[in-house]
């Protein structure tokens, strides 16, 4: 209340005429002031959005999505390396990730008092502010300088480290908002704890809890920092082409696997950024291209989660 | 509960070993704990192993690595490393960002939770939210072909003719823009518009958990309803405002791509804002790849330790900033 004792006291509260029409004024121009803010904030993100539209759309093409790049100066190619790079990568990421983050969730939902449970929440943050770049100079200390080599794998693991953050919170979130009582009606049962959270607890949460992997997904397969000195760039990797000639060549899985993920990746994002540095025009009208399917996969996956998230929680208050 | 035995399995050792397991939690706890330990292990292997890496860089630059000086050199040749021309670029971009956004965040926050009616509410939080989703390499290229010749090398022009001739201020102005608009000043403007979002969601957050006999308390006493905002709401929420702030100030610190794309990237003596710069994220994603020396990517291990530190350090304050406002908003009130 003291703020309330301040204002009487700097005497601003008064009702002689001049400063009436004065204080009135003010309050009319600030109001619109910031609804003005608001406009000009929505300017650079319907230029950006309908600027990409307009321009990658001119040159997008199913080529883009079918063929591998050709050699500069050739017409054509496309980008198939960095579609698969970056569903190679997103998928590691989700492997590296969700599983860890969700049982972090658990136990910092479940203990949350507790040293380590603060220090998971609290950790968490401290993770999401953590520069991506930074991010992926740990994942190349830790993997690329140990393995000698750039690899997909080392890519997967620094985008695990964005999404995690993300997963670890909203899971949180999502298992606070389990009611009590269903967690008692299923250890009343003689469920064991375990047993509770992975077929009570976590059905119940999974809407939420699929909602923020999406979110994740978003964030890191938009990222590009953490992959330039992890998955480095590739632009002859051929997914298709591995698994096939080792299935043709009978190699095991493990062995294929090892191709797959041993050596470095392009992404989208990361293509996006090496050709908009060329100095070729028909490489920077494929970034542009590029820029309309990253922003199209990116925005589809963050509108989906949140309208996800919407109706699941108006259905639940109705 | 130890008591509680299945009829069906009779076998006592069986029994025995489903007790000490607890019925399978002391294994699940064990293992939600591992997992819990292992996401503070990576926090803290972060900075151990940025530590570990840069140690004969530190050994050998010390303090030198960091202090202001206006001849820095960054020579892979002679393997002198010095960092403060991308500290200073940090720092200097980050601020003038935040001096940017900072206004036009508050008045969006402002205007979402107090003003905008409740339909819009949600989708226009959506909108701004979204700003933070577009990848940060599409703000760069956006930057480089179209933001920054249409607005910055005009903006910058007009700024250098304005504010140049002051005499201090005019340090930050000297000079001009490269036709391209690349300079910090482009940097400044695009890292904005993309900490718009950070700023403005935590913030709408603060105001709405603001108690409502707070405002009603004001306007009975006859305050118009800026006079609420600005006297009793913005005060308040002031601590968790500053929280916001910090926030957006640490990723501003971070940002990498975009600002790679339109700094310009060079090592020049000039404090002003229009020319071209680089930043302490910039000169990693530049060089580390292709690190000539040992050295070489130990200095740059080193910017990485020391942008870790500084966001670490930012994130810890605002964290306790905006809790302090949720801890203290149930008690008064309601």
């Amino acid at each position: 209340m003291s703020t309330i004792q301040q204002t009487l006291a700097r005497g601003s509260i008064s009702f002689s005429r001049p400063q009436y029409w004065r204080r009135k004024f003010t309050n009319r121009l600030m109001l619109s002031i910031t609804g003005i803010m608001t406009l000009i904030a929505l300017v650079p993100l319907f230029w950006i959005i309908g600027y990409v539209i307009y321009k990658g759309g001119q040159y997008i093409s199913l080529d883009l999505f079918t063929q591998m790049p050709r050699p500069l100066g050739v017409q054509g190619g496309g980008v198939l390396h960095a579609i698969q790079g970056t569903l190679l990568l997103s998928v590691l990421a989700g492997i590296f990730s969700i599983p860890p983050g969700i049982l972090a969730a658990f136990f910092a939902a479940r203990f949350p008092n507790t040293p380590i449970g603060i220090a998971v929440r609290f950790g968490t943050d401290v993770m999401s502010g953590v520069p991506s770049i930074v991010v992926g100079m740990f994942a190349y200390a830790l993997i690329v300088k140990v393995q000698g080599h750039f690899s997909a794998l080392a890519g997967g693991f620094a985008l695990a480290l964005i999404m995690l953050p993300t997963v670890i919170r909203t899971t949180e979130e999502m298992i606070k908002l389990v009611p009590q009582s269903l967690r008692e009606a299923s250890l009343a049962l003689g469920a064991a704890e375990w047993k509770t959270s992975i077929s009570v607890i976590l059905p119940a949460a999974a809407n939420g809890i699929v909602t923020g992997i999406i979110l994740g997904l978003a964030r890191a397969s938009g990222e590009t920092a953490p992959l330039l000195f992890t998955a480095l760039g590739n632009e002859r990797f051929d997914a298709v082409a591995i698994v096939t000639n080792g299935i043709n060549a009978k190699q095991s899985l493990w062995v294929i696997l090892q191709r797959l993920l041993g050596q470095p990746v392009d992404s989208l994002p990361l293509t996006l950024w090496k050709y908009a540095q060329q100095p070729f025009p028909e490489r920077i009208n494929q970034s542009w291209a590029v820029a309309f399917v990253l922003m199209l996969l990116i925005l589809t996956l963050n509108i989906v989660a949140r309208l996800w998230v919407h109706f699941r929680s108006t259905k639940i208050r109705g | 509960m130890k008591s509680l035995s299945h009829p069906a399995t009779a076998n006592p050792y069986l029994i025995k070993l489903r007790n000490f397991w607890n019925h399978g939690d002391r294994l699940w706890n064990g293992i939600i704990m591992l997992m819990a330990v292992l996401v503070l292990l990576i926090v803290l292997g972060i900075g151990y192993l940025l530590w570990i890496d840069s140690s004969s860089a530190r050994e050998l630059f010390g303090i030198r690595f960091i202090i202001p000086t206006l001849d820095a050199s960054w020579n892979p040749v002679t393997n002198n490393y010095q960092a403060w021309p991308f500290i200073y670029g940090t720092l200097i971009t980050s601020i003038f960002a935040l001096f940017i956004a900072l206004p036009i965040s508050l008045g969006i926050s402002i205007f979402l939770a107090e003003l905008c009616p409740g339909w819009l509410r949600l989708p226009l939080g959506w909108l701004i939210e979204l700003l933070a989703a577009i990848p940060s390499v599409v703000y760069g290229l956006w930057g480089i072909f179209i933001f920054l010749p249409s607005v910055i090398t005009p903006l910058g022009n007009f700024l250098g003719s304005v504010l140049g001739p002051i005499p201090i201020i005019g340090m930050l102005f000297a000079g001009s823009i490269p036709a391209g608009g690349t300079s910090r000043l482009a940097a400044s403007v695009i890292l904005a518009i993309m900490i718009t979002p950070t700023i403005t969601a935590v913030s709408r957050d603060v105001l709405l958990a603001i108690p409502r006999a707070q405002r009603e308390a004001s306007l009975a006493l006859g305050s118009t309803e800026w006079e609420m905002i600005w006297q009793v709401l913005l005060p308040y929420g002031l601590s968790g405002i500053l929280g916001a702030i910090i926030l957006g100030l640490g990723r501003a610190l971070g940002e990498t791509m975009a600002v790679t794309m339109v700094i310009g990237n060079s090592i020049e003596g000039s404090l002003s804002l229009l020319r071209p710069g680089y930043t302490m994220a910039s000169i990693i994603a530049n060089e580390f790849a292709e690190a000539l020396s040992n050295l070489h990517s130990e200095a740059m291990v080193q910017i990485a330790l020391i942008l870790f530190f500084i966001t670490l350090f930012l994130n810890l304050i605002a964290r306790l900033l905006v809790w302090r406002v949720a801890r203290r908003t149930p008690q008064e009130g309601r």
